[in-house]
């Protein structure tokens, strides 16, 4: 009897950091079977099932929604269950945590920093006026909805924070998916809290910190386009500057 | 047990492909700057008179300032181009229900900027 699966090997160089033991992270490799149908994320299941048990990284759906499987492969921001290895094969995949985060251990980045930006943009629809519940729900026209639909895909696997430069030297920026959510909110006819987040977006960390790179739209994985979400909030912060205080007939 | 924090790189524009071409598209402004300063001391030499402005023009057409012109001039299509390509992800257009699809955006963009040549040139050679 003749095996279908070919016995063919892929190496994966793997940084490893586990905290309290190393003084900096090092590459480990491992020779990992290659499938054609596997993914990075496929290859780090099997060094964790069958090589080393201690190897850390964070993954749920599988299938790029949850947004938790984010790593560099081969210096690229990339969602680990949708990075294929024939992409790569024969060559060696060289797997990183994010880059731009502190690393808790091995592929385990810290999401502190974004999980204090990301309430302070506000991103729920806010009211000045909250309408009994017997009104009925606010309605939306399928326009209104594509108005900011795109901008409400994203996932939260932060591999445009890790695309950003402007993130790397300056981590007070509140970055590419936090700025593109507060243009998702803003954009949505039934939110109100345009005022409120303005504070923050038009703030010293926030639109103006961007210099366009670019990269951050081009790794989303979701079509997000955070950059283009920046600088749709940049012309807007703009205008309403100019209305208020270059044209003092313009204030409302 | 503390997160172990990776040192900053600052030959980041090495990096990646796309950060170094950003580099090279933020670079043209040096062009861009430069050739402003020759403008305003071409203005400076005409109103120092007719032949410091006439030394000025001889020191212009040196080959070397030749050089530099083509230079500018290519630093600025560059840049130009560049940001048209951008305008329509910074602009979005609603009219009505309808949103103006990204090809009418950057055409307008074009067209704004012809006219606006148009105006310019014609200010300058009507002479
Ligand atoms: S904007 Fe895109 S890359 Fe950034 S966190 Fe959201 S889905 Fe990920
Ligand atoms: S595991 Fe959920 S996005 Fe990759």
């Amino acid at each position: 009897m003749t095996s279908s699966v070919s016995s063919a090997t892929i190496t994966l160089e793997v940084l490893r950091y586990r905290p309290g033991r190393d003084q900096a992270p090092a590459f480990q490799s491992f020779q990992v079977p290659y499938r054609e149908d596997w993914v990075v994320l496929d290859a780090l299941n099997y060094i964790k099932d069958q090589i080393d048990g201690s190897l850390s990284y964070r993954w749920s759906c599988r299938m790029g929604v949850c947004g938790s499987c984010g790593m560099m492969v081969n210096g690229t921001p990339r969602l680990s269950c949708a990075a294929f290895l024939k992409e790569y094969y024969p060559a060696t995949v060289r797997v990183e945590p994010l880059e731009h985060f502190p690393i808790e251990r091995d592929l385990v980045i810290s999401l502190d920093d974004f999980m204090q930006k990301l309430p302070a943009v506000r991103p729920w629809i806010v009211r000045q006026d909250d309408r009994p519940l017997d009104a009925g729900e606010y309605r939306q026209t399928p326009a209104e909805l594509d108005w900011y639909k795109q901008f409400s895909m994203c996932i939260n696997c932060l591999l445009c924070y890790s695309a950003c430069p402007v993130y790397e030297l300056e981590p007070r920026f509140i970055g590419p998916a936090a700025l593109a959510l507060v243009a998702r909110y803003n954009l949505d006819s039934r939110d109100q809290g345009r005022e409120q987040r303005q504070e923050i977006a038009a703030g010293p960390d926030g639109v103006w910190d961007c210099t366009l790179v670019g990269e951050c739209s081009t790794v989303c994985p979701k079509d997000v386009d955070p950059a283009g979400a920046i600088q749709r909030l940049k012309l807007s912060s703009a205008l309403e500057w100019v209305k208020n205080v270059v044209l003092p007939w313009g204030r409302r | 047990m503390s997160p172990y924090y990776r040192p900053v790189r600052f030959d980041w524009w090495r990096k990646r492909r796309a950060y170094t071409l950003f580099v090279v598209r933020e670079l043209t402004s040096v062009f861009i700057a430069g050739y402003a300063i020759v403008l305003l001391l071409l203005l400076r030499r005409l109103a120092e008179g007719r032949e410091a402005y006439e030394a000025y023009l001889q020191w212009l057409a040196t080959p070397g300032m030749m050089a530099f012109h083509i230079v500018a001039l290519a630093a600025a299509v560059f840049h130009s181009l560049t940001w048209f390509s951008l305008a329509p992800r910074a602009m979005a257009v609603r009219i009505g229900e309808r949103r103006l699809q990204p090809r009418t955006i950057l055409w307008a963009n074009y067209a704004a900027w012809a006219v606006v040549s148009a105006i310019a040139a014609w200010m300058v050679l009507r002479a």
